[in-house]
């Protein structure tokens, strides 16, 4: 019986009523008393000697009350990377500076030279006009491997060359898994590019700064997944602006999906523009602007190769991929190939060497990171890719090979050789769900009907494990990480009994103001409406490190659940002396505290009013008020898994893939929420199957951004898309967290690709394809066809 | 966008005199134009709106056949008033696009602008119609120069466009994945004095009428006429989204498929 509140119900998404009337609160809908508005210009060039900005035509046009050219941002921090990534030689990897607006050189387009505020953004974009530029261009490092070649033009003259680091892991496997590949009965390699995306949240990024001289106060209003995070980064890194004199504001967020993780120039660019020419400064991206200044994601080049037994069992796995940083390192591009990928090798399997190599590499294109997944996919895709390609040339049954080299319920914990320990998990019960939803006996008949209409059909699944819920701060900082990565919360009690809750989780679409109040009212008891989650505000939340990597309702959730049990403690303390009873004798179920064995009790919201209206109260023993603050750091990631399957048809003629169904059994551990469950599947799916089917970040030999706008950059739209059936049914409670939750939010989007690119290799396995790389647009298709016959 | 100047003519005389001012532009739906001058890449002075000439509206079934539509006669409405006189016309109009571009832009738009990955360009082609414009009448075949480029003088404008009807008419259109302008679109019209196909998206030169496949349809009104047949892939559009040879290629496929469906 589903419930109908609480932990386990399908609540409808409060926030929707806001979102879906317009009312919703986005940072462009700010508007501050005596804003100007600014216009960056930015680099045309993708490599080149910045000669010389001229400014002094601009500074006379109309409206114009500053300008700001990399001169003004010499003296202050760049914008800082937030992980330490050590190479295979024990050295730190090669950081540049990323300087706040371009000096001396530009490094990409998109490259911000120079800052106009005005009085309206047309008169600042005029004036950007009047701005002289002189540009000595240099020949531009977009492709990998030329940058890594000796005698490469360097993106930054004061490196030794263009890698940022060549990373090994686990270094000491290294000669043992060569050994075992070179004796191996069969060894499958595959070469492969993770294509590079760009996030394309709805709503493009926005930075308000408002200074007051009078109180020498900085605020901050920006399109950010983690507010807090963007205070310390700019405050104590880049401008020096302690945090009481510095808050950070993000209101409604339309989507990040990873890329409004970092600290962006401009959110420093407002900052001191605006006590510069005192007055507030608005800066608001337009989309072509967020194609050539957000981060981007993925761009990994790799080749695989998977050693195997004669029956099959993996016994060694070697991978080695080339990084692309883009031109300057993003707050956590660093840690996304490394920490976020190689220690995700072992997948679902029981592989027991793996080697796996990285080399980060600087180029003359926007810079990546995190994007949805962030690692995890690229490590997932490969392994999914070169497991269908071995069952293939083995000639056994794809998922027959996954299930004999699955690690067995009974092994967890299960320590892999890429240093995590999966807490728990069931591979097998997720694959034999998915294998009910799906009508794979039936598959034959339908490939014959597809045949008959001329149609080549295919049917292809992947499993998939991630390492979510971010991160447990000693192992992350032992691993290079220059912050923690707990959360906090604060439970703050009214005086009637309703609740507010402060979290550091940041909700930009993900439903935390719904998901969040019910794990509350169901631990109080009482109702989900008297409970609100207060969110994206530094000046109201103690502390947070933000929302990414799945971790919001594990880790921020789990602050949450402690912030409340402090409560439930203290509020048995008050109803005991209430009741005149002993505390051990109180009981608290459904929002009333009893005493065992009586009929005495008392009300949840008589508790409260007692605890700030303390006429009858234990004054000697605590304190009045009813507020509580927690901060939980994890012990270990959580480990959500699944398998996916995927089946298509494709046509012939054009290369057009069509996808019939898709199917998705995930483990998230328990589930707060099915809907908000089942609609960050969708939402992952959508993106997956997007960069499998339609997107892709095209750079030119001269680091041109090809894919500069939606006329050239496919992303997915509804018809592209079919109805998904997805279960979460199958589940194994997280071991190390209150909750037993896992996380959600990217799973859709590792297991999706994988499991597409099977599909239509499947279709196409007759005609000698055995891999084409994403996206699966019908001109590949179609070139991949006609090249193999 | 720059500052400009609007006028809103309500004669196509008016019109065309007010486009006698250097620097001023026709406005029909902006569909291109609009985004061109929000970025920047085009500074008219002066916009001359067409939206509000009455005789540039609408569309006209003659009893006898054929169609005229006015030139300032949105996608919307020609897919909905020509669906049962023309209606792969009126199919071609409803996939230009999506709803908010079909219920701005126009034909007389698309038709001036001369995107060589329109629609409308290759079902006008096809159609032999025939587009009227203050000064004159021009067949579709002299119309369309080359890429962006047509037979209009500065400050002409179009008026309508007069379409005989087909006995039978299809038009195939292969999206491009991102911006779902044609990747290569072919429209084939059966007339009673012959077969016309015309090929938009495909070359660098912009829509053309491929007469090989015309001559083979004349003998034969059958996909298998046009099996064996092939466009060369020089002069053919080569990009990110499907090489010369692809395009080639789907030319023939889509006129197969035209002929199939016609």
């Amino acid at each position: 019986m589903p419930k109908d509140s609480g932990i386990g119900a399908s609540s409808k998404r409060r926030e929707d009523v806001r979102f879906l009337t317009g009312k919703g609160k986005y940072t462009d809908d700010m508007n501050v008393e005596g804003q100007a508005h600014c216009y960056i210009l930015r680099s045309d060039v993708a490599h080149g000697t910045l000669d010389s900005v001229d400014t002094s035509a601009a500074a006379d046009m109309p409206g114009v009350r500053g300008i700001l050219t990399g001169e003004d941002f010499v003296e202050v921090g760049g914008l800082p990377c937030g992980w330490q990534v050590t190479d295979r030689f024990g050295e730190p990897m090669q950081e540049p500076k990323h300087p706040v607006i371009a000096h001396g050189k530009v490094r990409h387009v998109g490259d911000p030279i120079a800052v106009v505020v005005a009085d309206t953004l047309a008169e600042a974009r005029d004036a950007a006009e009047a701005i002289d530029v002189s540009i000595t261009e240099l020949s531009a490092v977009v492709d990998m491997a030329a940058a890594l070649a000796d005698g490469a033009t360097k993106v930054h003259d004061d490196l030794t060359n263009n890698l940022c680091y060549d990373w090994g892991f686990v270094e000491e496997n290294k000669d043992a898994v060569d050994e075992a590949i070179k004796g191996a009965h069969h060894v499958t390699t595959l070469e492969l590019v993770n294509n590079r995306l760009v996030a394309n949240p709805m709503e493009p990024r926005v930075a308000i700064g408002d200074y007051d001289a009078s109180t020498n106060d900085h605020t901050l209003y920006t399109t950010s997944q983690n507010p807090h995070v963007i205070r310390l980064l700019m405050g104590a890194f880049v401008l020096g602006i302690p945090e009481h004199k510095l808050r950070v504001v993000a209101p409604d967020v339309g989507g990040g999906f990873g890329s409004k993780i970092y600290h962006y120039a401009e959110e420093a660019i407002v900052t001191v523009a605006s006590k510069q020419f005192g007055c507030p400064v608005k800066w608001t991206s337009s989309r072509s602007e967020a194609f050539m200044s957000d981060a981007q994601g993925r761009d990994h080049v790799t080749k695989i190769e998977l050693a195997m037994d004669e029956n099959g069992k993996f016994l060694a796995l070697r991978t080695d991929t080339m990084a692309n940083m883009g031109a300057y390192l993003s707050t956590f591009s660093t840690c996304v190939p490394t920490w976020l990928h190689g220690t995700l090798m072992a997948g679902n399997y029981t592989t027991p060497l793996i080697y796996c190599n990285v080399k980060a590499v600087f180029t003359n294109t926007v810079p990546v990171d995190a994007y949805r997944g962030a690692g995890r996919p690229e490590a997932t895709f490969q392994l999914e890719r070169v497991i269908d390609m071995a069952a293939r040339e083995m000639g056994i049954d794809p998922i027959e090979l996954r299930m004999r080299n699955f690690v067995q319920p009974d092994q967890f914990p299960y320590q892999t050789p890429v240093a995590v320990v999966y807490d728990t998990g069931n591979y097998q019960g997720t694959m034999a769900k998915l294998l009910e939803v799906v009508d794979r006996d039936g598959f034959a008949a339908r490939k014959a009907a597809s045949a008959a209409n001329g149609k080549l059909r295919g049917f292809g699944v992947a499993s998939y494990i991630e390492a979510c819920g971010i991160a447990p701060s000693s192992l992350v900082g032992a691993l290079g990480a220059r912050a923690g990565l707990y959360e906090s919360a604060t439970v703050r009690v009214n005086a009637t009994g309703s609740i507010s809750v402060m979290t550091g989780s940041h909700s930009h679409g993900q439903g935390h103001e719904t998901t969040f109040a019910q794990v509350v009212s169901d631990m109080l008891g009482i109702e989900e409406n008297a409970v609100e989650i207060v969110h994206g505000d530094t000046a109201k939340i103690p502390f947070g490190m933000g929302t990414y990597g799945s971790r919001s309702l594990a880790v921020g959730g789990s602050a949450m659940v402690k912030a409340t049990e402090k409560i439930i403690k203290k509020a048995t303390k008050i109803a005991a002396h209430l009741m005149e009873a002993a505390e051990v004798d109180v009981e608290f179920k459904d929002g009333q505290f009893s005493v065992a064995g009586t009929d005495k009790s008392v009300a949840w919201g008589e508790v409260c009013l007692a605890a700030y209206v303390p006429h009858n109260y234990p004054l000697e023993e605590i304190e009045p008020g009813l507020e509580e603050s927690a901060f939980y750091d994890p012990a270990n990631f959580t480990y959500p898994a699944g398998a996916y399957a995927c089946e298509v048809e494709v046509d012939p003629d054009t290369g057009k893939v069509e996808i019939c169904s898709f199917a998705a059994a995930d483990d998230f551990g328990n589930v707060i929420n099915p809907m908000i469950v089942e609609g960050q599947v969708h939402g992952g799916l959508a993106q997956g199957l997007g960069q499998a089917l339609l997107e892709n970040t095209v750079y030119d030999e001269n680091g041109q951004l090809l894919t500069g706008s939606f006329m050239d950059y496919a992303m997915p739209r509804a018809d592209d898309l079919p109805s998904f059936e997805v279960d979460h049914s199958s589940l194994t409670p997280c071991t190390h967290n209150p909750l037993g939750v896992k996380g959600c939010g990217e799973a859709g989007a590792i297991g999706s690709p994988p499991a597409l690119v099977n599909a239509v290799i499947d279709a196409l396995a007759d005609k000698g394809v055995v891999h084409i790389d994403m996206p699966l647009s019908p001109s590949r298709v179609w070139a991949a066809m006609n090249q193999a016959g | 966008m720059y500052d400009f100047e609007l006028v809103k003519p309500s004669s196509v005389a008016d019109a065309a005199a007010a486009l006698g001012d250097e620097d001023a532009q026709a406005l029909s739906g902006g569909q291109t134009l609009i985004p061109t001058m929000k970025q920047r890449l085009a500074m008219p002075s002066k916009l001359v709106s067409l939206a509000g000439i009455e005789e540039m509206q609408g569309v006209a079934v003659s009893a006898v056949g054929g169609i005229r539509i006015g030139a300032a006669t949105t996608h919307a409405t020609v897919a909905k008033e020509v669906a049962g006189s023309y209606p792969a016309l009126a199919a071609l109009a409803d996939g230009i696009g999506d709803p908010a571009v079909r219920n701005r832009g126009t034909i007389g738009g698309s038709l001036a602008n001369n995107d060589p990955s329109a629609c409308y360009p290759c079902g006008t082609l096809a159609s032999g119609a025939t587009i009227n414009t203050n000064k004159r009448a021009i067949a579709a075949d002299d119309f369309f120069v080359g890429l962006f480029e047509t037979a209009l003088e500065e400050g002409e404008i179009i008026t309508s466009v007069d379409f005989p009807t087909p006995s039978a008419a299809n038009y195939q259109k292969f999206d491009q994945p991102a911006s779902r302008f044609a990747l290569v679109g072919v429209m084939v019209a059966k007339f009673d004095d012959g077969v016309r196909v015309a090929v938009t998206g495909a070359s660098e030169s912009g829509v053309f009428r491929w007469s090989e496949a015309e001559a083979a349809l004349n003998g034969n009104f059958s996909a298998d006429a046009v099996a064996g047949l092939s466009v060369s892939a020089d002069g053919l559009i080569s990009d990110m989204h499907g090489s010369a040879d692809y395009r080639a290629h789907l030319v023939g496929v889509l006129t197969m498929r035209a002929v199939a469906a016609c």
